[in-house]
């Protein structure tokens, strides 16, 4: 069993493995990556995670639908979510934490900050 | 005249009993005498003994005292010494650090420009980067037909209609840094946008396969949080400069040798029936 196990949601290979990358610089840590929103709640209904970290603009399903299912539905409600996007305006940021994200990170990432961010919600645990 | 002599025998009597008790009161002080001047001789040899003992003493706190004056400055020293070299560690360490960063952004670009033969997932793969890697809003990709000596755009990210589709070699600050081969990024602020010019790029970079330019990538406007070129941004230009070109020069010839291929196989199954 790793120690913490996350959830990657992005349509870009070349991000999904940037962030898989960092966080996998975590002691202890296993990254599941998903495409979109659909098959990121197929892989939330398999597998437990400490933190979900998902892009906005993605096809079939955004990041934002993803990040009110989740809020809504009992079972995963409790996740810590964070938002990895280039919409960076003060507005989008605003929006996403009143969905319940956690977290919002413009991009493109610096991975300091992302791991910051990560072990802030993990309790300075990671 | 007995009755006198026996009065004097006792006065001469009483004479020598008061003088032997003299005499004996005499000896006697002089022993009290004696013993006081040895008690006095062995009180000051006492404190004669008792002075050097309590100097002794305190030279010797002195001198340690001394010693663990010298020792603290030392332990004083070698502390700030330590201090500065655990700063140079920390600052080294972010230093490590920050390459380390740039050099997973650098592989994981170079990895995935690799990972395809085909053309479309190429340009997808180098949108993409330029867009999450770099933060770049607008911007495109151009590849240039040797034949006709223009640019065309083959893909583009967030450019409005009034695009250029295809430009001249030479022509304009994509058409010269193109025809040098020399990458151009323009002066001053990159955020401080009067409009976009869709001919006046913030950077430009010949796509190189060594000193032979396919195509060209131009950057028109960055991400709102995008406020700035860092270094690891110059590196992935370089790298795009190369990678980019050899990735999409190869996809191609793959396709074209995979339509190639068909065709003949076509050719040969139709010889074949015959």
């Amino acid at each position: 069993m790793p120690d913490y196990n996350f959830l990657v949601v992005e349509d870009s290979p070349t991000m999904r493995q940037l962030i898989s990358f960092a966080l996998k610089r975590i002691p202890g840590s296993k990254v599941v990556e998903a495409n979109d929103g659909i098959d990121a709640l197929k892989k939330l209904s398999t597998q437990k995670f400490d933190i979900i970290l998902t892009d906005i603009n993605m096809p079939i399903m955004d990041g934002l639908k993803l990040v009110s299912m989740v809020r809504n539905d009992p079972s995963h409600k409790g996740i810590p979510i964070i938002i990895i996007t280039t919409e960076g305006a003060d507005e989008d940021r605003k929006r996403g934490l009143a969905l319940g994200a956690n977290a919002y990170i413009p991009k493109p990432i610096q991975t300091a900050d992302l791991l910051n961010v990560v072990n802030q919600i993990l309790g300075g645990k990671a | 005249m007995d009755k006198e002599g026996g009065a004097i025998s006792k006065k001469v009597e009483d004479f020598l009993q008061v003088f032997k008790k003299g005499e004996e009161f005499t000896q006697e002080l002089l022993k009290e005498n004696e013993k006081l001047r040895y008690k006095v001789a062995k009180l000051e040899e006492l404190t004669k003994y008792s002075d050097r003992d309590g100097t002794f003493k305190v030279h010797t706190l002195e001198e340690r005292i001394k010693f663990l004056e010298e020792e603290n400055k030392n332990l004083s020293d070698r502390y700030r010494e330590v201090e500065e070299e655990n700063k140079d560690f920390a600052n080294r360490y972010v230093e490590v650090e920050a390459e380390n960063n740039n050099l997973a952004n650098l592989y994981v670009a170079s990895y995935q420009l690799h990972s395809t033969l085909d053309f479309g997932e190429s340009l997808k793969i180098i949108l993409e980067i330029v867009m999450n890697l770099i933060g770049a809003e607008e911007f495109s990709i151009m590849m240039l037909d040797e034949k006709t000596n223009e640019l065309t755009i083959v893909a583009n990210e967030g450019m409005g209609n009034e695009q250029r589709t295809s430009i001249k070699l030479g022509e304009g600050t994509i058409g010269k840094a193109c025809k040098s081969g020399e990458s151009y990024y323009r002066e001053g602020d990159p955020t401080d946008l009067a409009g976009i010019d869709y001919t006046h790029p913030l950077v430009c970079i010949p796509l190189k396969i060594k000193e032979h330019v396919i195509g060209v990538i131009s950057i028109y406007k960055l991400l709102v949080q995008k406020q700035a070129f860092s270094n690891v941004d110059y590196e992935m230009f370089t790298m795009l400069a190369g990678h980019a070109a050899t990735a999409l020069f190869s996809s191609k010839l793959y396709s074209q040798s995979e339509r190639k291929l068909t065709t003949i196989q076509s050719f040969l199954d139709l010889l074949k029936e015959k």
